[in-house]
């Protein structure tokens, strides 16, 4: 469990910003003018990226953003602003813009802005469960680990590139509200990525590690969390059969399908797919509807009665785990998919009043000071059966067809219906058992076809917790991390594309 | 550095000549001041607005290590004069920190442009006034029509100033704005969508787009069901933009020439020299290119893949042609790449302009054809296959079907499989370019002219349900 109330932890120069100075000067405006809400945020968000390509650093990046928002709600109405000076007559300042811009918006917004109840903590903190912050770590360690990495990858047989990405972020939140909330809050997060490519007489090939970015330290590269030496150690080998092996026939085929590839099916097709806010229209411009319906709640089949979604915003390591969200709601867990059937939306306190729910499941973020919260993700993930199969035995009851590693290539309608997803490497099963790579494989499915042709998922021993960075949202654009538990799973009669014959190939 | 106010009490051709006067390495520091005004509205009502400053300051040092030279690159928000401290020494540990990188060059000197430390240009809300009043109105004219609008509009001024070690000082405005329009029938059955790029704002007619919307959702008045297929069909300008800046961000010299990306010609050779297409394609970046303006000069290190502009800060930007006559003339290079091979280094311009020859508008081309599909916008593209920038993506907000000339109903949406290069040699017909904007890389992408183009087999892989 991450930990609260002792915090170590917490960034010193951080908490030696004026927070209680900004927040109490913003929150006394917003009360003067007659506020219904209100709420500041102080944040800083380091991000260190770092590229390198063959034996050498490409790119050496680091990035800070620090600065204020103020959200009302004024005469029923939302107003923001943002600014990067943190002074009190600067956050008392930004109170009285985000009321003029809720003046502007009041004749174009017919409803007034109700919010679901939620206790208000006083001087609450919080802290990500990690062990080294990389931020610690002396430049040349980090450099060195990554470019050895690299470097052994070099030295195998087939491996002509590598292109590799470090990037690690600490994140601290500060908010309070009219209600009484004071939270502080960092995170941690990490994600390596080694890419080996092979280049060949006749074109290229390239393979990934699988390694997930996770709420994890430094320590995610030394050996806590993954190991990337028995990876590195093992992808000259998958590259080269990957390299030698036939293309696949299209057809429809039995999948079994690792959660390194499985994490990113169930980010886009359950994961946006139960977003309120794209029910609702809020994002039918940009990122899409819903075929999931609210009117569906509870009725919608998802899946086959195997199928188990939570989303939560409490898993340790997990990219979405935090102890309070941007409108000060606790962390919690809540069912997206029971048996098969739609239970339940991801919420934020609008949109969980709006629609008759009594509190919201803590589901607002905002990827920067300057940002307006908006209802993001939580760690949407897929719940493994007590006992049930071992991947081998998934793939035992398959006579033919296809076990699919490693997320690559995705894609998925504004609707969420109709998505086409590749991998890292793709073995052929024949009378259930494996029987070497084939290439050229995209698996493509309609989402309820899909999770209703799900017929088994693997016991905890096949659980990985996968995740991105970089899930995108909104006008103008944000981006969230998340992560997405899941089991191996077996998937019978799903359509497989052979990509070669895609394009002017046919 | 600003008052309670937000104004700024120091200037940022100051800050830029504070950081390089801090600095004990050779670097470039570029202050970028952004101002940046949005509106978001759904189901008729407006859903956010935003009115967003900041401004950053990009150091990058560079520092002589063991076996050459390497760089360190830090951006930070500046609201003090510690910040700017803060960013050059950080800049410096990281380039000493760093081993020799292989793109080194020395970085550039020069002296102060005229006008450098002029005042940034900045946005407001105001900008957006007149378009809200008028969404005010068609917001009711769609109610009683029985629509539901969705859409953003958003403006943003931008102004780079770069100062280098070597003395170079230079200043850019770049504007730049969009309007993304969808409308859909109450029962959100029929769906439609226009947009439009913008420098200001004053040239867009919120109520004539609206019109226009209309309009299409009429077509999708009669509904049609298709298969999956190869079809004729024609896509409009802003379509041919999301295909084609996707191309051209693939398009790095170096990995062609280590055989790593789809302008590998194998061997150490790259695709240069060879024919994409026999109609007289031209595809080509421009930074002075009518209402396509663009900052000159290299002031951020976003390019495309396998492209590092680290040590070429404040270089020329020119106009150069990718392609000319259906032929590849050009990829992406960086000086420390030209240097390596003796050849010119190519930095990507802002904007991108395709032309080919054509002058028939796509009204022109619908009406010359005899069955065919009309698409509106391409959507979630990803990259399915490297090695020939297969790609895979949706249709979205309206396919119709065009039979002897006429538009005749919508059609379901399909997820596609194409590459833009091959596409490229399987043209019928190019259509007079005009500005567009782009769907899918609109947050990143807004300067383009493109034209509409006529494929005779586009690969509809399988249907989407989605409407």
């Amino acid at each position: 469990m991450a930990r609260l109330a002792a915090v170590p932890d917490l960034d010193a120069a951080f908490l030696a910003l004026p927070l209680q100075a900004l927040t109490d000067a913003a929150l006394s405006r917003a009360s003067e003018l007659g506020c219904n809400h209100a709420d500041v945020r102080i944040e800083r968000l380091l991000n260190g990226h770092r590229t390198f390509r063959d034996h050498k650093l490409e790119s050496s990046t680091d990035y800070e953003n620090l600065g204020v928002s103020v959200r009302v709600v004024h005469a029923g109405v939302w107003g923001f602003a943002a600014g990067i000076e943190l002074t009190p007559d600067a956050a008392a300042a930004l109170v009285d813009r985000a009321v003029a811009t809720a003046r502007v918006s009041r004749p174009l917004t017919p409803d007034t802005v109700l919010l679901a109840p939620e206790p208000g903590y006083p001087e609450a903190a919080w802290v990500s469960d990690y062990e080294v912050n990389p931020f610690d770590v002396d430049e040349s360690t980090k450099q060195g680990r990554m470019l050895e990495l690299c470097d052994r990858l070099l030295a195998a047989p087939g491996v002509a590139h590598t292109s590799a990405l470090l990037w690690y972020v600490q994140e601290n939140k500060y908010l309070a509200n009219l209600a009484g909330t004071i939270t502080t809050q960092q995170r941690i997060r990490v994600q390596p990525q080694i890419t080996a490519v092979n280049v060949g007489d006749t074109g290229f090939a390239t393979m990934r590690t699988l390694a997930a970015p996770a709420g994890r330290g430094w320590e995610y590269l030394t050996g806590t969390g993954h190991d990337f030496d028995a990876e590195i150690a093992e992808l000259p080998e998958h590259l080269a059969a990957h390299v030698a092996a036939p293309s696949v026939e299209a057809g429809r085929y039995d999948l079994v399908i690792d959660p390194t590839n499985l994490f990113l099916t169930i980010h886009e097709s359950v994961g946006h797919a139960t977003e309120l806010d794209r029910a609702l229209g809020y994002e039918a411009a940009y990122a899409g509807t819903s075929f999931a319906t609210f009117d569906q709640l509870g009725s919608l089949q998802y899946g086959s009665p195997v199928m188990n979604v939570t989303g939560d915003r409490l898993v340790d390591h997990g990219l979405s785990t935090i102890g309070y969200d941007d409108e000060g709601v606790a962390a919690q867990q809540f069912d997206i998919v029971r048996r098969g059937t739609l239970v339940g939306f991801q919420l934020n306190r609008q949109m969980a009043a709006a629609n008759g729910l009594d509190r919201s499941n803590g589901c607002a973020f905002a990827d920067s000071p300057g940002s307006i919260p908006m209802q993001r993700m939580p760690n949407v993930s897929l719940q493994p059966e007590p006992g049930g199969p071992s991947i081998e035995e998934l793939i035992s009851a398959v006579d033919g067809g296809i076990y699919i590693v490693g997320d690559k290539s995705w894609s998925i309608d504004m609707q969420r219906y109709n998505f086409q997803f590749t991998g890292q490497r793709f073995f052929r099963i024949e009378g259930g058992k494996l029987a070497g790579q084939v290439k050229d494989v995209a698996y493509q499915a309609t989402t309820t076809d899909f999770w209703r042709s799900l017929e088994a998922v693997g016991n905890d021993s096949t659980y990985v917790l996968g995740g991105a960075f970089n899930c995108g949202k909104g006008q103008p654009g944000q981006t969230a991390p998340v992560s997405h538990g899941c089991p191996a799973a077996l998937f019978r009669e799903v359509n497989v594309l052979n990509t070669q014959a895609e394009g002017s190939a046919s | 550095m600003t008052s309670a106010l937000g104004e700024h009490v120091v200037s940022a051709a100051e800050l830029v000549e504070r950081a390089l006067a801090l600095a004990t390495l050779p670097s470039v520091a570029i202050v970028s001041e952004r101002t940046e005004a949005n509106l978001r509205w759904a189901n008729n009502a407006l859903t956010t607005n935003g009115e967003m400053r900041s401004r950053t300051l990009t150091v990058t040092a560079t520092a002589p290590v063991e076996g050459g030279t390497a760089a360190g690159t830090v951006t930070r928000q500046v609201a003090g004069p510690d910040a700017v401290v803060a960013a050059v020494s950080a800049a410096e540990d990281l380039a000493r920190s760093g081993p020799p990188a292989d793109d080194a060059m020395p970085l550039i000197g020069g002296e102060p442009a005229t006008g450098w430390d002029a005042e940034a240009e900045t946005t407001s809300i105001d900008v957006l006034a007149l378009l809200a009043e008028g969404l005010g109105s068609v917001f009711e004219r769609a109610r009683r029509q029985q629509e539901l609008l969705f859409g953003y509009a958003e403006h943003s001024m931008t102004t780079a100033y770069l100062g280098t070690s070597g003395g170079l000082r230079r200043r850019g405005v770049q504007p730049a704005g969009r309007l993304e329009f969808n409308a859909k029938t109450a029962d959100l059955a029929a769906s439609a969508w226009v947009g439009a790029a913008t420098r200001d704002f004053t040239d867009v007619d919120i109520a004539g787009l609206h019109a226009e919307l209309t309009t299409r959702l009429g077509w999708a008045d009669r509904k049609i069901s298709l298969p999956p297929g190869r079809y004729e069909t024609l896509l409009p300008p802003g379509a041919v933009a999301d295909l084609m800046v996707y191309l051209h961000w693939m398009a790095g010299a170096r990995d062609a020439e280590e055989g790593r990306n789809a302008f590998s010609a194998g061997e150490g050779k790259t695709k240069i020299g060879q024919e994409f297409s026999e109609l007289p394609i031209r595809l080509r970046s421009d930074p002075y290119f009518p209402h396509l303006e663009c900052l000159p000069f290299v002031h951020s290190s976003s390019a495309p893949q396998g492209v590092s502009l680290a040590f070429d800060g404040g270089i020329d930007m020119v106009g150069v042609d990718w392609i000319s006559d259906g032929v590849l003339r050009e990829l992406v290079r960086n000086r420390g790449q030209a240097a390596r091979t003796g050849l010119e280094p190519t930095p990507p311009a802002d904007n991108l302009i395709m032309e080919g020859g054509g002058t028939a508008s796509l009204a022109e081309m619908i009406a010359r054809t005899e069955r065919g599909l009309l698409l509106t916008c391409l959507w979630y593209i990803r990259e399915v296959d490297p090695e020939r920038l297969l790609l895979t993506g949706l249709t979205r907000d309206g396919v119709y079907l065009i039979e002897q000339g006429h538009i005749v109903g919508a059609v379901n949406n399909f997820r596609f499989n194409e590459s833009p290069i091959e596409l490229l040699g399987r043209l019928s017909e190019v259509g007079a370019a005009e500005q567009a904007l782009c769907r899918e890389w609109s947050d990143w992408v807004n300067r383009t002219v493109m034209p509409p183009v006529r494929v005779p087999d586009f690969n509809m892989s399988t249907v989407s349900q989605a409407s």
